[in-house]
């Protein structure tokens, strides 16, 4: 690097002429969060469509009963690497995606605090992405035992398993890294005045959300070491002969596990938080309540792993504590939903697609978040371990939750990322359709779940087949659904109604005093907060 | 060196090429990685390979980094940006290291008395510590604490001292001082170093004797590993130090360092009290 040439006053000069660079190098060598921020959210909806493409294969074998399409060990890869490029692949760089383009908006600082290793953790996840995608290519094909990666069925693959353990490691890696950079920016990098209790809420769900990243993707790795030293280094971690314990994978997979589905739902909170006053046209109401109900979940989140273990058989003292520490989650998340009724109580709402995916996401979140208390029960969840119940749950939290609340995010921003408004039809025709299809396809599975069918199976008993066709069908629609998505993406990013400063009017964060879009580098001296 | 013109304004560094490099780098590295552990031909030069660029860029991107120090780009604000940085990256240490430390003491107090009272998978086995499992029928002869394990907690402990020595200097201007700590510390590191791979040498056990071979070797192996690392930064920090890197005001790389090998110092404790003595 040049030294002579960047001193602060040579920076300020080269930030009036506000030119990006050109070419490839602007993306593969960008030191610009905002830049970052646009390769985090094409390289999530990349993955989304790859991830969401196996799920389509996955509905068209159970379309009806018997082997159609698939082998069962194929079918099996399916609903593995569906799992986990959805949630590392899509669902997690999406939001990271999110906070690279508002964080330092949101804050007033000129970037993000660490640049240059904002761009590493991006750049991992395509070295991460290509060993996934390569692993399905590699004899014997790609990790069949679920996403969890439980042993001693992980033992058993070939070597698209030491793949996906490494793959698991790189993005591990891009994980803490971006997680410090973010509680950086955010405890280093605001505005002057802006105290921690003047912060828009999604920076203090993202500075959560980070501080859960750095506490539990290393325990990640740890989990995932060890099975490959069982694999190929001779250990006895997981098997009893050598004194080991399958079971004590799950703890620890799960002390990562449970607080990683916070770390997919904490920043969609923030998102809706941010959202649904702006269209009810009120402040966010017990504004002090959501941080603390936040950091409560975040806290809850650490000690009730084990309920996605009740079946192991563990103690019943141990059953009952993390049943009843699980029903507690509850209550700050019964916080969240009644603030979020509270805001729109009296306001002058009007429903753009943002305002339509967030008033979505808290209908359905809810069920979602209720069928959760209905699995925390462990009588309950003894009969439900492994069906379509759970499938549901899950999809409710993480589909109509968190995916469903990166919509709102998307839409809610495009105007201020690309300066243009969004074809506002086409938006909401993408969200009937979502909430639509959406429904179609999993509110069947909570019937065929409690009826008794086992989730990661191609093939069924003949009960099952109307439920299954109706979910089948809703997900086709689904799956269409989200090419019209991508389409009002690519028409927003090529042209549009010139979006203004501020195109919603409901809006008062800091994003808002900026152009549309915003110069390449905004605040670069900060703003004075009152 | 240039004062700052303009201390509102954050340093935010010009596009660069090191951290594609360092992608690229882990790619190979694990693809090598990948075939070593399932023992085709190309994996050792792949992973070579893949070490190598690895290398590039640390020299790259920390010497860029150095280079942008010393030109006096990092302000005030700069400065406790990295200090914040390095406080939640030895944090998310702590956690690696305490997901092995609940491997053990899972596999230790719960798993194998578990496995001792059922009787129905292994008749006749008894919970004790250490253990092999009762697949495996090794007895294990487990390493004596208060040999060089307790040795090797004095020259950590005396290391913590001189690093500590080190930053007195260098917060008094007593630039011997600094050089001296920092030497002394190289040294305690290597002696560490070497006692630990004599004591693996001698051990009557193997990473493959059961839950306890596993727990004990990775658990000292990955803080040797640490070690190693924090060796190589202070030799890294020493020379700086030679070269008159570091001032009163402006030497967070030196303390970035000193926290780090104190953060090496507190875990060997944890293991010398819960692997090597109870």
């Amino acid at each position: 690097m040049n030294t002579t040439t960047i001193n602060g006053a040579a920076a300020h000069h080269d930030h009036d002429h506000d030119h990006a660079p050109a070419g490839i190098m602007r993306w593969l060598t960008s030191t610009n969060h905002k830049d970052i921020g646009t390769l985090y959210l094409w390289f999530s909806l990349f993955m989304f469509f790859f991830a969401g493409a196996l799920a389509m294969v996955i509905r068209a074998e159970l379309f009806q009963p018997g082997l159609q399409l698939l082998q069962p060990n194929v079918f099996n890869q399916l609903t593995t690497m569906h799992g986990l490029i959805m949630i590392f692949g899509a669902i997690m760089p999406a939001l990271v995606g999110f906070a690279n383009w508002q964080v330092p908006l949101m804050i007033g600082a000129s970037d993000m605090a660490f640049p240059r290793l904002n761009n590493w953790s991006f750049w991992l996840l395509p070295a991460a992405g290509t060993l996934l995608i390569a692993s399905f290519f590699v004899p014997g094909g790609a990790i069949a035992g679920g996403w969890t990666m439980y042993p001693p069925l992980f033992m058993q693959g070939g070597i698209a398993y030491d793949m996906s353990i490494l793959a698991v490691h790189i993005l591990g890696i891009s994980s803490i890294m971006g997680a410090i950079n973010i509680i950086t920016t955010i405890l280093n990098m605001r505005a002057p005045g802006m105290t921690l209790m003047k912060m828009p809420l999604f920076v203090w769900t993202w500075l959560i959300t980070a501080y859960l990243l750095v506490a539990v993707m290393p325990v990640l790795a740890c989990a995932i070491t060890m099975l490959l030293t069982d694999r190929h280094f001779g250990t006895h971690f997981f098997d009893a002969a050598g004194g080991g314990d399958p079971i004590m994978f799950q703890h620890i997979f799960w002390f990562f596990g449970h607080p990683e589905v916070y770390i997919m739902i904490l920043p969609s909170f923030g998102i809706v938080s941010t959202v649904i006053p702006t269209f009810a046209r009120k402040p966010l109401f017990g504004y002090v309540s959501m941080v603390y109900a936040v950091a409560s979940i975040a806290f809850l989140s650490f000690i009730v792993w084990a309920h996605h273990m009740f079946t192991t058989g563990m103690p019943v003292a141990g059953q009952l504590f993390f049943m009843y520490a699980t029903m507690l989650i509850a209550i700050p998340t019964g916080i969240k939903v009644f603030n979020w009724v509270a805001t729109l109580w009296r306001g002058s709402i009007s429903f753009e697609t943002p305002m339509l995916f967030s008033l979505a996401f808290v209908f359905l979140f809810t069920i979602g978040g209720f069928s959760g208390l209905v699995l925390a029960l462990v009588p309950v969840d003894i009969q439900l371990q492994d069906t379509y119940y759970v499938v549901a749950h899950f999809h409710y939290v993480l589909f109509s939750g968190s995916a469903m609340s990166i919509m709102a995010g998307v839409y809610y921003w495009l105007p201020k990322w690309t300066g243009h408004m969004y074809d506002e039809k086409l938006g909401k025709l993408h969200f009937w359709l979502t909430t639509i299809a959406f429904n179609v396809t999993f509110f069947p599975m909570h019937f065929l779940g409690l009826a008794g069918m086992p989730r990661r199976i191609p093939d069924y008993s003949l009960q099952f087949t109307d439920f299954n066709k109706i979910a089948s069908l809703g997900g086709f629609l689904l799956g269409a659904s989200q090419l019209l998505f991508l389409y009002v993406v690519i028409k927003c990013v090529r042209g549009g109604e010139p979006a203004g400063n501020r195109p919603w009017d409901g809006a008062d964060s800091l994003e808002w005093t900026q152009t549309s879009p915003p110069p390449y580098h905004s605040f670069v001296t900060p703003p004075l907060v009152k | 060196m240039q004062a700052h013109s303009d201390s509102n304004v954050y340093y935010v560094p010009p596009p660069s090429i090191w951290p594609l490099v360092g992608s690229v780098a882990l790619l190979t590295l694990a693809t090598g990685f990948v075939l070593v552990m399932n023992k085709i031909a190309a994996g050792p030069y792949v992973m070579t390979l893949g070490m190598g660029i690895l290398l590039v860029m640390l020299f790259g991107w920390f010497g860029t980094v150095i280079k942008e120090s010393l030109a006096g780009k990092y302000s005030k604000q700069v400065d406790s940006s990295f200090r914040w940085g390095m406080v939640w990256f030895i944090f998310s240490e702590v956690m690696f290291f305490a997901g092995f430390f609940g491997a053990l003491y899972y596999a230790r107090n719960l798993a194998v008395p578990w496995l001792a009272d059922t009787q129905l998978l292994w008749p006749g086995f008894s919970a004790a510590w250490p253990t092999a499992g009762p697949g495996l029928k090794t007895v294990i002869d487990p390493v004596n604490a208060w040999g060089i394990p307790a040795l090797n907690t004095l020259i950590l402990l005396s290391s913590g001292a001189t690093v500590t020595w080190a930053h007195w200097g260098l917060q008094k201007g007593n630039q011997r001082q600094l050089k001296l700590g920092l030497a002394m510390t190289v040294a305690l590191g290597i002696l560490f170093i070497g006692f630990q791979i004599h004591e693996y040498a001698e051990a009557a056990f193997s990473i493959r004797d059961g839950i306890y071979g596993a727990t004990f070797y990775m658990l000292t192996g990955f803080h040797g590993f640490h070690v190693m690392m924090g060796t190589v930064m202070l030799i890294v920090i020493l020379f700086r130090s030679l070269a008159g890197h570091f001032t009163l005001e402006h030497h967070f790389a030196f303390e970035a360092v000193a926290w780090y090998w104190h953060f090496v110092d507190v875990i060997w404790l944890l293991l010398f009290v819960f692997v090597y003595w109870l």
